[in-house]
């Protein structure tokens, strides 16, 4: 098996897992969601099927795939269908170059391993780029079903996600001025030594993360901004007239950015795969340990954000984007790039 | 095996990818044009914007393949979808076939001229591999021969910023 | 392999050629400006194209410039074509000729 083979074939097995691995999260995330919320609500939430509900997500997943697949008639069809294969792609396109753990040896062999499918050197700007197509399944969505609440909750989710998306981008800036590379592992590995090292630390970039996760809250239609999917408005948003596989995967789509969300936090801003206290054992299985944990921590933050806040009302939600978020991202930006331009920080 | 990787290696070369996303480019705009449904051609645009951003990274260039989808994909044909179903824009009455007759005249010789042009001169040889990092790039951007262009267009994307808010607006 | 710059000039000029074809064929004004958009992308291939083959990078620089410039004519033209809407009620090319002689 000569060397090309043998890493084509690396990357294959990597695709397959980290598909594997992010559908088993998806999975174990809507689990996760409904006790969690259940627990903040004092009631139980999902417990019969399975020890502590374990068996929830399957049981969900089989009902979904039994269902009856419905399609208004008036509806554009190939735009019906195309609607959730553009949000799985891009959601799953997105999560494809971000790194998960720092290069390791498989032990008893020589290969050596980096958890990311794509090292790209303009990794940042890629995963950018990407959340921003994925702004047309909610467009496709909303006008393909030809009924009044898909397309006003469609229009409306759409204008909230690119409203959010400059404040997003801007905040990156921060970051990749700092660290001086758009690649994700460079990243990361200016993040290491002790945890105020870190970009979240307030002599890093405390305010880029604060309106980095905000703004990301508000891109993946999270609560507070959950506006164009509540169930007390517009029925459901965009994805009224969908049902069963095509709801299903609309709904892993979501759930899929909100992990990216929180893989790219842990790594932008919380040091990734780097323990905050150097005497720590680093490298290899236990980077991997570190991120996973500083990843949950933040999809359970996600899942208490949902619990505790109500949500914003639609002109209150593009006010915040537009006056408060850009404004401060883009001070953020200026007081950075002065920074490290004047005094070399 | 060996056959395997001659296989893999064809696929993935630079020239197999560049057909497949230049057919596919071509066929998308052609569905631009020749769609009855403005809202179908622009998610035949798209397309093409995505596939010409694939062609920009196979020719060296990542930053202007990123920023191809990041401005046109993401933004601009998220402002014309938004517009088109905004004002509720129906399917259009297709021209007399005399019309489109000429029109395909017209493309075919535009096209025959430069095939002509471009095969009959001696071939430009790509030069040797060049640093095309967003580095060099920043680094080109900012010397002195396009700094102040780069500041002009800050002031132009205000300027159609500002423009564009007066122009639609609605008379209270 | 890699690819001859020709064949990147072909697929731009074949671009460029749907463009114009585009303009001169549709009749709602959204719809000829995509193939505005069109054409001004086959010229950006064609200057990614240059650019490789001099081993130069202002060709990049300047898709840098088209872009944001064509960014600004895309906002522009849609309020444009919001007013015109609000004005007439249609979107057909033929139904604005009060400047025509």
């Amino acid at each position: 098996m000569t060397p090309a083979l043998q890493e084509f074939l690396l990357i294959l097995l990597k695709v397959v897992i980290i598909t594997q691995l992010l559908l088993g999260l998806f999975s174990f995330m809507t689990l996760a969601e409904r006790r969690l919320l259940a627990f903040m609500q004092f009631r139980l939430g999902p417990n019969r099927t399975g020890p502590f509900g374990i068996l929830q997500p399957i049981a969900d997943g089989i009902k979904l795939f039994f269902k009856e697949e419905l399609m208004p008639a008036s509806a554009s069809a190939w735009a019906f269908f195309a609607a959730p294969i553009v949000a799985v792609t891009a959601a799953f396109m997105a999560i494809a170059t971000v790194p998960y753990g720092p290069p390791f040896r498989i032990p008893g062999t020589s290969i050596s391993v980096t958890p990311q499918i794509a090292d790209l050197d303009v990794g940042l700007l890629f995963i950018f780029a990407i959340t921003s197509l994925g702004v047309y399944s909610v467009v496709l969505a909303g006008w393909s079903a030809n009924s009044k609440f898909s397309l006003l909750g469609g229009l409306r989710s759409s204008a909230q996600m690119f409203s959010y998306e400059l404040s997003l981008g801007m905040s990156f800036v921060g970051v990749i001025m700092l660290a001086g590379s758009f690649r994700i592992s460079d990243i990361v590995a200016s993040q290491a030594g002790w945890f105020w090292n870190w970009n979240i630390s307030p002599s890093k970039q405390l305010l880029a993360g604060v309106v980095y996760f905000i703004s990301a809250a508000a891109e993946v239609n999270r609560t507070p901004f959950d506006l164009p999917e509540g169930e007390t408005e517009l029925v459901a948003g965009y994805h009224t007239e969908y049902s069963s596989m095509k709801f299903a995967l609309m709904q892993m789509a979501e759930y899929i950015n909100m992990i990216t969300v929180a893989v790219l936090t842990t790594n932008l801003f919380l040091g990734g795969w780097n323990p905050g206290l150097p005497f720590l054992p680093v490298g290899g299985l236990w980077g991997l340990g570190y991120f996973a944990a500083k990843t949950f921590f933040v999809l359970f933050v996600f899942i208490w954000m949902r619990g505790t806040l109500p949500r914003f009302r639609y002109d209150q939600l593009m006010n915040f984007g537009w006056k408060v978020l850009i404004p401060l991202a883009a001070l953020n930006v200026l007081g950075t790039a002065t920074l490290v331009a004047v005094f070399k920080w | 095996m060996a056959a395997l990787e001659q296989l893999l290696r064809l696929v993935l070369s630079e020239a197999f990818l560049f057909y497949v996303f230049s057919g596919l480019a071509v066929a998308s705009a052609l569905g631009v044009v020749l769609q009855s449904n403005p809202v179908h051609s622009a998610f035949s645009l798209i397309v093409t914007f995505c596939s010409l951003s694939a062609i920009y990274g196979l020719l060296g260039a990542p930053f202007i393949a990123v920023l191809q989808i990041i401005v046109y994909a993401g933004a601009i044909m998220v402002l014309f979808l938004f517009v088109l179903m905004l004002l509720n824009v129906k399917r259009e009455a297709p021209r007399a076939g005399r019309a489109l007759a000429a029109a395909a005249l017209l493309l075919g010789l535009l096209f025959a001229v430069q095939v002509g042009t471009t095969l009959s001169g001696p071939g430009l040889t790509p030069a040797a591999g060049y640093d095309a990092s967003t580095q060099a790039f920043a680094r080109q951007l900012f010397s002195p021969r396009f700094v102040y262009v780069f500041e002009a267009t800050s002031i132009l994307i205000l300027a159609a910023l500002v423009g564009a808010v007066v122009v639609a607006k609605k008379e209270p | 392999m890699t690819i001859p710059l020709e064949h990147a000039l072909l697929l731009s000029t074949a671009l460029f050629a749907i463009g114009v074809v585009g303009v001169f064929l549709r009749r709602n004004v959204i719809t000829v400006f995509m193939c505005i958009e069109l054409m001004l992308n086959a010229v950006n291939l064609a200057f990614v194209g240059f650019s490789r083959a001099t081993g130069n990078l202002d060709g990049q620089i300047l898709v840098f410039f088209v872009m944001t410039v064509a960014a600004a004519e895309a906002a522009v033209g849609l309020a444009i074509v919001i007013a015109l809407r609000r004005q007439k009620d249609t979107l057909d090319l033929d139904a604005f000729s009060s400047l025509r002689w």
